[in-house]
């Protein structure tokens, strides 16, 4: 007796491995055609450095300068109030009846490079800027971890001078000013971002010899969004003592000033209260001669409107 | 017999492991909002897409910041508020063209096509059908075009009242994409 079925399961079995091994290949390329899919998919996409943008909402953070560039060719018309104090209530309206005035044009000539120019009602005075991206907050392959920008600004006042009872005349260099800054900022999360602002501002001519010609001050700021439209705002120049006058009648203190920003789409309002008059860095950081903790407090607005021009 | 079995089976797998996949980096797509008030529009050419064409799947991905608007406030605004990109930094297509074997990739052609899968745009996911063109170019390359209206309420992207008069509530989306078809490159 011979049982013939032998040789054919031996060549069933070899073809079930075959099948099998078969089998397994198809699904690995179709397992590999997924994974190169899944690849081409993300390629410059998962891996592009991510970069943060709407650190704040405006190029100004309420007096000074925020790291918001202006975007390649896009213009900015800002103008700012800041109205007297509010001591005197109702009789001038909480501070209405006095106010300082800044109008200003701000033009980004690339997304790294802003410069402004405006005009002040303090001491009829002319300034201009320009604000200069070095780095950009960044996560992903290439993390970094705050944006760098550093501003030079300059300003120069053309009031009327009295006659000098001796005679003497002042080269015309006495009327300006200059400030350079370094802005460091961190946007924390969608909510939270921090600024520091070191700051130096030079006077070519100051009041007495007692006043410092160059002065420093480190400028602190935040940012708390509280909605998709609103946020508040903190701003402190702290200035060391001995660079001000810290007695007497024209004592000078350091600026504060607490507000909030509001976006409508093409606007953003900033609203605020500080004890700074000055819409330009030597004066805020220099002249201010309000005490924030005495009541010396004043209302201001900025209203930021862009415009583009870029195709 | 059972040799020329053996070598069908092995050679077989190896034949299919030539890649079917074609695909693009820099599709396009553009969206188009119209309203009496205010045309707005913006336009994105940094598109992944696979097209698959043994399949006939279909799969794109989009980085929603690299959409381009003319004015770079209005892009904040569509990033921040809208699309809520540091949440949702991709919109994602997954599907498949239908009927796809009837496309012939060998002789240049232009097909209607018809395509169906799950279209992600800021977080939400919704099944779609949308009809395009699919045409096989003699140089080898496959071009693809479609046009295809989106809801944004589809997607729970909120417009706000302020500016409710200057943004379409549908919004036209372009796409147009052209595949080269996909060879490994050895390390």
């Amino acid at each position: 007796m011979r049982l013939t079925p032998q040789p054919n399961l031996e060549a069933l079995r070899r073809l079930l491995v075959l099948l099998t091994l078969a089998g397994s290949l198809w699904t690995a390329a179709r397992a590999q055609d997924d994974a190169i899919t899944e690849r081409l998919l993300g390629a410059g996409i998962d891996d592009a450095p991510d970069h943060a943008f709407a650190t704040f909402k405006a190029n100004r953070l309420i007096n000074g300068h925020s790291v918001e560039q202006m975007r390649a060719r896009h213009l900015l018309f800002l103008i700012q109030h800041r109205f007297s104090t509010i001591e005197e209530g109702w009789y001038d309206l909480f501070g209405f009846d006095g106010a300082q005035i800044r109008i200003g044009l701000d033009y980004g000539l690339t997304d790294w490079l802003t410069v402004g120019a405006g005009r002040n009602s303090y001491q009829k005075s002319y300034d201009g800027y320009a604000k200069l991206r070095l780095l950009r907050q960044a996560s992903g392959p290439r993390p970094m971890p705050l944006t760098l920008n550093v501003v030079a600004a300059s300003a120069v006042q053309t009031l009327r001078r009295p006659p000098d009872p001796e005679g003497r005349t002042l080269p015309d260099r006495a009327r300006l000013y200059y400030s350079w800054q370094l802005l460091a900022a961190r946007k924390w999360s969608e909510w939270f971002s921090t600024q520091l602002s070191p700051t130096v501002v030079h006077r070519n001519l100051v009041r007495t010899a007692a006043e410092r010609n160059t002065i420093f001050s480190l400028g602190l700021g935040g940012r708390f969004k509280f909605s998709k439209r609103a946020a508040l705002l903190a701003e402190y120049f702290w200035v060391p003592d001995e660079h001000l006058i810290r007695s007497g009648p024209r004592r000078h203190f350091n600026a504060l000033a607490l507000g909030f920003d509001i976006e409508t789409g093409g606007h953003v309002f900033q609203l605020h209260f500080t004890n700074a008059t000055g819409m330009m860095e030597r004066a805020f950081v220099g002249e201010t001669t309000s005490d924030f903790f005495a009541g010396q407090i004043r209302f201001g607005f900025n209203i930021h409107r862009t415009f583009s021009f870029a195709k | 017999m059972f040799r020329i079995l053996t070598s069908l089976l092995v050679v077989l797998p190896l034949l299919l492991d030539a890649q079917p996949l074609y695909y693009t980096q820099n599709g396009k797509i553009s969206f188009f909002s119209s309203t009496p008030v205010e045309d707005i529009q913006a336009e994105n050419t940094q598109v992944n897409s696979v097209l698959n064409v043994e399949t006939g799947a279909l799969s794109f991905r989009v980085p929603v910041r690299q959409f381009q608007f003319p004015n770079k406030l209005m892009q904040e605004h569509f990033n921040e508020n809208y699309l809520e990109t540091h949440k949702y930094p991709t919109s994602d297509f997954k599907g498949r063209i239908m009927d796809f074997k009837r496309i012939d990739l060998q002789t240049p052609g232009t097909y209607q096509v018809s395509v169906t899968g799950e279209l992600t745009i800021h977080g939400v996911t919704r099944t779609v059908t949308e009809r395009g063109t699919l045409a096989v170019r003699p140089d080898g390359q496959i071009a693809a075009q479609a046009q295809f209206p989106v809801l944004l309420k589809d997607y729970k992207i909120k417009i706000p009242k302020l500016v409710v008069a200057n943004i379409a509530e549908q919004v036209a989306v372009k796409a147009d994409l052209l595949y080269a078809p996909y060879t490994p490159t050895e390390p």
